[in-house]
């Protein structure tokens, strides 16, 4: 149950998502090199607005991509019934950007 | 295949029109014998009630499909030796995917209705008085055609799939293959409107791409590939920047 507009929507989301995981992951291997705490963490994020746009719209693609897939498992394996997939997916959606972004806000302003 | 006394057991998935039961049959082994012979021999020694289809025997007219020790296959070419080792037993059960009228028939009135919704049907653009358009061997589009157009609608790839068994509305490898040498061919004109029914929410975007279909098509025809061309021309139609396959 899922249309080319919204086939097309979650690989535009996959591709964006490439630059950004490697980043991510890079980002990870080299920074626990030595140790990781929560002031060397912050004290790269706190403020910086590249990394809020960085994280942002990572969560944003992460959500809208993750949605998209939630939903046509749940019609093909939890409930035939395409309405109330669409409806639950989108609850999903807003929980994902929701606690997503709470969490960017949390290392960024906060 | 053959036990001591030549005959092998069959075990058949049946239904009534009520109720679902298996019956259980010795059947003499011969040469070369499929297991179309093998039911054949069933329904006119051991039991007249047993219903199945087939026309052709030869592999032509798609009609006498079933599932095989679990496997969808063509009975009239499967042979009893490919499908059953030393000792063991045959299940034969009907195809998957579409209801089941009566034992190893089924209605396949669903499946040929999704060809219809797949507009997998011929759009002429030209009369009985225009010349005949001249197509080249070498034509990349006719090229693309050719390699699905041998499909006998037998149902077997519809069996196979994972995807119409989960989704009731899907339209399935062999509509979707019929519409993708539609695409492709030149002479037809009805490729707009077919692009739009198989980029709807029971269209080919929902293809998980795991070739079931390609595995069992007993004409080695690979709907999954046919699937894949449909997605990327209609993605690439959705583009601003892109309408053309190539
Ligand atoms: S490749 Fe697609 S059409 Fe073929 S069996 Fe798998 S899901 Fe079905
Ligand atoms: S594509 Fe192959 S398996 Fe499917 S209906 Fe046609 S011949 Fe049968
Ligand atoms: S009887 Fe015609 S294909 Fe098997």
């Amino acid at each position: 149950m899922i249309d080319a507009r919204l086939y097309l929507l979650q690989r535009l989301t996959a591709i964006a998502m490439l630059p950004l995981i490697a980043t991510h992951l890079i980002l990870m291997i080299v920074a626990i090199n030595g140790g990781l705490t929560a002031e060397e963490i912050l004290g790269r994020t706190q403020g910086s607005v590249g990394w809020a746009l960085f994280y942002g719209s990572f969560v944003i693609f992460a959500a809208i991509h993750g949605a998209i897939g939630f939903r046509t498992i749940a019609y093909e394996w939890l409930i035939p019934n395409i309405r109330i997939c669409s409806v639950a997916s989108f609850g999903l959606l807003i929980v994902l950007i929701g606690l997503g972004l709470r969490a960017v806000y949390a290392v960024i302003v906060l | 295949m053959k036990t001591k006394d030549q005959t092998l057991t069959v075990s058949i998935d049946r239904f009534d029109g009520t109720s679902h039961y298996q019956t259980t049959h010795d059947v003499p082994t011969r040469d070369n014998q499929t297991v179309l012979d093998v039911v054949t021999w069933i329904q006119q020694h051991d039991d007249p009630t047993l219903s199945y289809r087939f026309a052709c025997r030869v592999g032509m007219c798609g009609s006498c499909a079933m599932n095989i020790n679990g496997e969808p296959k063509w009975s009239c070419r499967t042979h009893v030796s490919k499908v059953v080792d030393a000792g063991s037993a045959l299940r034969i059960s009907p195809l998957r995917n579409m209801p089941i009228l009566r034992d190893l028939s089924v209605d396949m009135t669903p499946f040929f209705d999704k060809w219809t919704q797949a507009v997998g049907y011929f759009v002429p653009t030209q009369t009985k008085d225009d010349p005949l358009p001249a197509i080249k061997s070498d034509d990349r589009d006719r090229a693309k055609a050719n390699q699905s157009i041998e499909c006998i609608n037998c149902g077997i790839c519809y069996s196979a799939c994972d995807v119409v068994a989960a989704n009731d509305a899907y339209l399935g490898p062999a509509a979707l293959n019929r519409a993708w040498t539609l695409v492709n061919d030149e002479r037809d004109g009805g490729a707009k409107e077919r692009l739009e029914a198989v980029s709807s929410d029971a269209g080919c975007h929902n293809c998980h791409s795991q070739h079931g279909c390609s595995t069992y098509c007993p004409n080695l025809l690979a709907p999954a590939t046919s699937i894949a061309g449909l997605k990327r021309q209609t993605l690439l139609n959705l583009l601003p920047w892109g309408s053309h396959d190539d």
